[in-house]
């Protein structure tokens, strides 16, 4: 498949951009929780053209062992990209990209998971890129929070992410792959809201600083959207969990 | 010392229980004057105390706890137990019955790899692996019965408030039922029947953890295959 043709314009004359968004929307986004049984915890998040799919084993006994850790659990994380994620068949051994990757989505969650309360374990996270259109560390540390949660792992909260960048001159929420590719600049951003921790704050392009400060603001906003839309998808699949509870209290009731 | 959510109510990580001075219970924590849940569950208010109750995980040790598992490996001391926790259990030889215990002998034979037994958590302080013992009542080697392996999260729901669901569960079924800590559950029936039974209600309440009118829904699923089971048993005849 030939490499798709650089668009004419990123941004048409209404200011709409190529899939017709505006520069301040986020794509639409899809969210499920618990779809994989064998997992501890598992999320699924569309994100435009992204398709990710993670799973949350732990916490379990580390293996090899040396690599546990005397007073908390060790977290481990592998991003990877399917084959046929891309349009270019990628290389399924891990590539350079995809370690760094790895490091940088394991270091924006250790901050918010309760590690110290399961010594000498490792809590291992797997974050399947199954089709890539751009964004998808960011998507993929919104699906992996949901997972851990999923998992019943402690942790502070749910860490969301959301990348701003700027495609002819002017900035741009969520940017797709095509925009980010011929775009000036990209900016990976993951929020712990509650906590007000910036986990993950990356920069590829050229920005001024008045630009990357107004980029950086509206990333924030989006990234507390994200974590509004990754609660409510978590709460809701334990919803009818409620019922339960109340059900224990009329019998306590009786009782 | 304003509640901000609900009690009985499934909080996030992350979510805001209460304000003010409250006592910390399990999976919460304090930021300033603010108490938020730290994982998936239902928030419960006991007196001043704030805490939650997960919905998922696996299994924790805790000492007292009774626990199921296999015999993984034999040492020259003790075995070692998978009891689905996140750290492999001890059991010292010097914590089996008997005067002196099987020290000093082959261990295997008293248990070998692979064998079920019913233990207590001796030990555990998370700096080292759990220890158990099966010196007590009711407790070693398991020979008989089906095992049911089930989320240790669901546990409490399968035993009940004062073991309401665990007791109508063994009268219904006619059938012994020992509730491992660990998710382990075993069960002893009259005939393999009931133990099939038995299996399937177990199986039932994990699944329908979450619903109403669970204890009801249960006794009924029970009724109607005792009553399947008895025509079939007529017509056989």
């Amino acid at each position: 498949m030939p490499e798709p043709k650089q668009p004419e314009k990123l941004i048409d004359d209404k200011g709409l951009r190529i899939d017709g968004r505006r520069l301040d929307e986020l794509r639409p986004i899809k969210l499920e929780v618990g779809l994989l049984d064998k997992a501890d915890g598992s999320a699924y998040i569309e994100q435009g053209k992204n398709k990710i799919l993670v799973a949350v084993y732990g916490p379990r006994e580390a293996h090899p062992k040396h690599i546990a850790m005397p007073d908390r659990a060790v977290i481990r994380c592998r991003y990877h990209m399917a084959p046929f994620s891309v349009d270019e068949r990628k290389n399924p051994a891990p590539s350079r990209r995809e370690m760094e990757l790895s490091k940088v989505i394991r270091e924006s969650l250790e901050p918010v998971v309760l590690t110290d309360l399961y010594p000498r374990t490792t809590i291992d996270l797997f974050i399947e890129v199954l089709q890539s259109d751009g964004g998808s560390r960011c998507a993929g540390i919104t699906a992996a929070s949901l997972a851990l949660a999923d998992a019943g792992i402690p942790m502070k909260e749910m860490v969301a992410a959301c990348a701003v960048g700027k495609i002819e001159g002017k900035l741009a929420l969520d940017l797709s792959d095509a925009e980010d590719k011929y775009g000036e600049a990209d900016i990976p951003v993951a929020l712990v809201p509650n906590a007000g921790l910036v986990t993950l704050l990356q920069m590829d392009g050229h920005l001024t600083l008045s630009e990357f400060e107004q980029g950086f603001t509206m990333a924030l906003e989006a990234c507390k959207t994200l974590h509004a839309m990754q609660r409510e998808v978590l709460k809701k699949k334990y919803a009818t969990i409620k019922e339960a509870a109340e059900e224990r209290e009329e019998a306590e009731v009786v009782a | 010392m304003v509640l901000v959510a609900e009690p009985k109510q499934v909080v996030a990580p992350g979510e805001v229980l209460a304000e003010g001075d409250h006592l910390l219970g399990d999976n919460a924590y304090r930021i300033g004057t603010k108490i938020f849940s730290a994982c998936v569950g239902i928030l419960e208010v006991d007196g001043n105390r704030v805490f939650v109750v997960p919905l998922k995980g696996g299994y924790f040790p805790r000492v007292g706890d009774l626990v199921a598992g296999r015999i993984v490996d034999i040492g020259l001391s003790g075995w070692l137990v998978d009891i689905r926790a996140p750290y492999e259990a001890m059991l010292p030889a010097s914590e089996t019955p008997g005067p002196r215990g099987p020290r000093r002998r082959d261990l295997s034979t008293s248990y070998e790899v692979g064998d079920m037994v019913l233990a207590e958590v001796l030990a555990f302080d998370r700096t080292r692996d759990p220890l158990l013992t099966v010196k007590g009542p009711g407790l070693g080697k398991v020979a008989s019965g089906r095992v049911v392996e089930i989320s240790a999260a669901k546990i409490p729901r399968l035993i009940g408030r004062k073991g309401s669901m665990i007791s109508m569960l063994k009268k219904e079924t006619d059938c012994q039922i020992t509730v491992g800590q660990n998710g382990v559950v075993m069960v002893w029936g009259k005939s393999p029947e009931s133990e099939r039974v038995a299996v399937e209600a177990i199986y039932m309440v994990e699944r329908e953890a979450h619903t109403r009118g669970l204890t009801d829904r249960i006794r009924e699923m029970i009724s109607r295959s005792r009553v399947v089971e008895q025509v079939a048993g007529t017509q056989t005849a």
